[in-house]
C-alpha cells in the first residue's frame, strides 16, 4: 500500500485531508509540485484545473494509488492510503472500475465483501443513487450515466465519512446532474466531507464551499468561492477621464486600473464603490455610472489558468 | 473478519461468476476426457490402431480404467492444464489493471496484499474444484466405460488417488500463480496469456530437446517451471512423453526434488506477485 514520505503532522480533528508539499515526479515531468491543501471536516472542496494540471494524480495520492515523491498526505489525521485512512474514504477516482460480467448488485457485494459489510448496505446504497431497478442488469449493459450512479453508489458503501469524487457527473443527464447535486449537498448537510474534482464550474461555484485550483501541477489558489468571486472588479464611466484615472490609479494602485473603450476597470473589490465615488467626486469628476462586474467562477478559473488547455 | 479472509470472499464471489472461470474449466475437462478416455479408447477398439498406434490393446484398455484414474487426472496437467491455468491466473490479475477493478478494491481499507491474498485463495479454491471436478468426471467416465467392456468397476488405491489429487493441485497451482505474477507484471491479461502459452506450450518443450543436444543447457531445463511439474506426474506414475507418454511429463527430476521445487516456485511466484503489485495504480 502506498504510504507518503516525510514527517506527518499531528491529526487535526477540523481537518478531513491535508497534504503539504504532495509531489509526483515522472521522470523529468513533474505532475503535482508541492500542493498544500486542506479539506476542512464537513465541507464540499471543489478541486478544479484543466486538463493534465495533476487533479487526478493529486486524488490517487490522496487515496494511496500512487505513491508521491516527496511531501505527505493525510487522510483524518492518518497517512494517505493507510487502509485504517481509506477505510473512513468512498472514493471514485478516474471513472467507476467494475466487473464488466457481474451486474450492479454483486459488483458492490464484491465491493461490501471486502469492507465486511452486509447485503443491506448493498441495498441502501443502489437506492440512493436510484440504481435499484437496474441493479440486476450486467454492468457492462449499463450507460455511462448508469456506470458513474454505480461508482457512487460504490463509494457510499458503509456510509464514510470522506467522500472524494473525481468528475462524479460525467455522463449524467441534465436530470441525473440534479439528482448528484441534491445528494451530495444532503450528504454535506448530514456531516459528510465531500472533495470534489469537477469540469463543471457552475455547479462548483454553486454547491462547493470552497475551492482549490491547481494549474500545471501547482495549487494556484484555494479559497472560499466567495473570497474567489470578490477579488472582483468595479465599472467607471466619468469625466473628465484623465482626472478619474488619476485619481483611480492613486486609490487603488497602477496595475489595477485599465481603461476600455472610455470605461474605468477597476480591479479592487467592489464593496469599496462607494470609497470610489467619494475620491472621484471629490476631486471634481462627474460619476456617471459605478457598477461591480460580477464574475462567474468560470471567469475566475480561466484567469488563473490563461495558459492552460481547456477544461474537461 | 481478517481482512484475509473479507477478501477472500470477495474473490470467491467475483471468480465464481465470471464465465471465463467455467469456459476454461469446460475447456480444460473436455481436452482430458478427450485425450484420456475417448482417443484411448477409440483406439482400443480399433484393435490398437489409430491415435496410438502400435500401443498394446490390453494396455490401451487398462489405462481408460477405474483403477488408472489417479493418472488419468493428472497427465495432462503439466501441459494443458497448466496453459489453461495460467491463463486464468493472468486473466484474474492482467483484467483487473484494464477495468480498473483493482483500482476500486485497493481503496476500500485493506492492505494490498490482503486482497492479492484473496485472489490467491480465490484461485486455490478453483484448482481445488477443478481438481476434484476433474476426478468425478474421470470416475465417472472410467466406470461406465468398465460397465462397457465387463471389468471390474474397482477403484484405485486411496494412498495413489490422495497423492494424485495433491500433485494435481500443486501443478495447475503453480501455473495459475505464474499466471497472476505475469498479469500482474503486464497488467495486460491479452499480453500475459500468450506469453503463458507460448511458454508452456512451446518454449519449455523446445529447451528440453535442445538440452539433449546441448549438455551445458540441461542444469537450466532441469529447473523450469515445466519440467518441475512433469516431473512431479511422472512421479505420480504418469508416462513420460519420451517413452509415448503424455505431452509435458517428463522424468528429469524424481518426485521428493520435482514436488519441492514446485512448491518453490509457488512461493516465488506469490512473492513477485506482491512486490510488483506494490507499484503504482496510474
Amino acid at each position: 500500500m502506498s504510504e507518503t514520505t516525510g514527517t506527518i503532522a499531528p491529526p487535526d480533528a477540523a481537518v478531513a485531508v491535508h497534504t503539504r508539499g504532495l509531489t509526483k515526479r515522472y521522470g523529468e515531468h513533474l505532475a503535482v509540485d508541492a500542493v498544500d491543501l486542506t479539506v476542512r471536516r464537513g465541507e464540499m472542496y471543489g478541486f478544479l484545473g484543466p486538463n493534465g494540471a495533476g487533479k487526478t494524480t493529486t486524488l490517487r495520492m490522496i487515496v494511496g494509488l500512487i505513491r508521491p515523491t516527496g511531501g505527505t498526505a493525510t487522510v483524518a489525521g492518518r497517512p494517505a492510503g493507510a487502509p485504517a485512512a481509506n477505510r473512513g474514504v468512498g472514493a471514485l477516482v478516474e471513472g467507476p472500475g467494475f466487473y464488466p460480467y457481474l451486474n450492479g448488485r454483486d459488483n458492490l457485494r464484491v465491493l461490501a465483501r471486502y469492507r465486511g459489510l452486509g447485503e443491506a448496505e448493498v441495498g441502501r446504497a443502489l437506492e440512493r443513487v436510484g440504481l435499484a431497478a437496474r441493479a440486476h442488469d450486467r454492468f457492462k449493459t449499463y450507460s455511462l450515466g448508469m456506470k458513474q450512479r454505480l461508482g457512487l453508489a460504490a463509494a457510499l458503501l458503509g456510509d464514510p465519512g470522506l467522500l472524494i469524487l473525481d468528475e462524479p457527473t460525467n455522463g449524467l443527464d441534465p436530470a441525473g446532474v440534479g439528482e448528484m447535486r441534491r445528494l451530495l449537498t444532503g450528504l454535506v448537510a448530514a456531516g459528510h466531507t465531500v472533495l470534489l474534482s469537477s469540469h463543471m464550474l457552475s455547479e462548483v461555484q454553486e454547491m462547493c464551499d470552497r475551492v482549490g485550483v491547481i494549474n500545471k501541477g501547482r495549487l494556484v489558489a484555494e479559497s472560499t468561492v466567495g473570497e474567489l468571486l470578490g477579488a472582483g472588479r468595479l465599472r467607471v464611466r466619468a469625466d473628465p477621464m484623465a482626472t478619474a484615472l488619476a485619481v483611480s490609479r492613486r486609490l487603488a494602485g497602477d496595475d489595477t486600473v485599465t481603461v476600455t473603450d472610455g470605461v474605468l476597470h477597476l480591479r479592487i473589490d467592489p464593496r469599496r464603490a462607494a470609497e470610489v465615488t467619494r475620491a472621484l467626486v471629490a476631486a471634481d469628476v462627474e460619476v456617471h455610472e459605478i457598477s461591480p462586474i460580477e464574475r462567474s467562477l468560470e471567469e475566475v478559473f480561466f484567469e488563473m489558468t490563461a495558459n492552460a488547455e481547456a477544461v474537461r | 473478519m481478517t481482512a484475509l479472509a473479507a477478501s477472500t470472499r470477495a474473490e470467491f464471489l467475483r471468480l465464481r461468476r465470471w464465465p471465463a472461470v467455467w469456459a476454461m474449466a469446460g475447456a480444460w475437462l473436455l481436452l482430458n476426457v478427450t485425450f484420456g478416455y475417448v482417443f484411448p479408447y477409440l483406439s482400443y477398439r480399433n484393435g490398437g490402431g489409430f491415435a496410438n498406434d502400435g500401443v498394446d490393446a490390453r494396455r490401451l484398455l487398462a489405462s481408460v480404467l477405474p483403477g488408472e484414474v489417479p493418472v488419468a487426472v493428472v497427465r495432462g496437467m503439466p501441459m494443458f492444464g497448466g496453459a489453461i491455468l495460467f491463463a486464468l491466473g493472468a486473466l484474474a490479475a492482467g483484467s483487473g489493471y484494464g477495468w480498473g477493478t483493482w483500482k476500486t478494491a485497493f481503496t476500500q481499507g485493506l492492505r494490498r496484499r490482503a486482497v492479492l491474498g484473496g485472489t490467491f485463495a480465490g484461485l486455490a479454491g478453483c484448482v481445488i474444484a477443478l481438481v476434484l471436478g476433474t476426478f468425478a468426471v474421470d470416475l465417472g467416465v472410467a466406470m461406465a466405460l468398465a460397465a462397457a467392456e465387463g471389468q471390474g468397476l474397482r477403484g484405485p488405491a486411496p494412498i495413489d488417488l490422495a497423492l494424485a489429487l495433491g500433485g494435481g493441485f500443486l501443478v495447475l497451482i503453480l501455473w495459475a500463480t505464474a499466471g497472476l505474477a505475469v498479469g500482474t507484471l503486464t497488467r495486460n491479461p491479452a499480453l500475459a496469456v500468450a506469453l503463458g502459452l507460448v511458454w508452456t506450450l512451446a518454449v519449455e518443450n523446445l529447451l528440453r530437446a535442445v538440452s539433449s543436444l546441448l549438455d551445458w543447457l540441461r542444469p537450466v531445463t532441469d529447473v523450469l517451471p515445466g519440467t518441475a511439474a512433469g516431473s512431479t506426474v511422472a512421479a505420480l506414475g504418469a508416462e513420460p512423453v519420451s517413452r509415448g507418454g503424455s505431452p509435458g511429463v517428463v522424468d528429469n527430476l524424481g518426485g521428493g526434488p520435482a514436488t519441492a521445487l514446485t512448491f518453490a516456485y509457488i512461493v516465488v511466484f506469490v512473492i513477485i506477485t506482491g512486490v510488483l503489485a506494490r507499484r503504482d495504480v496510474t
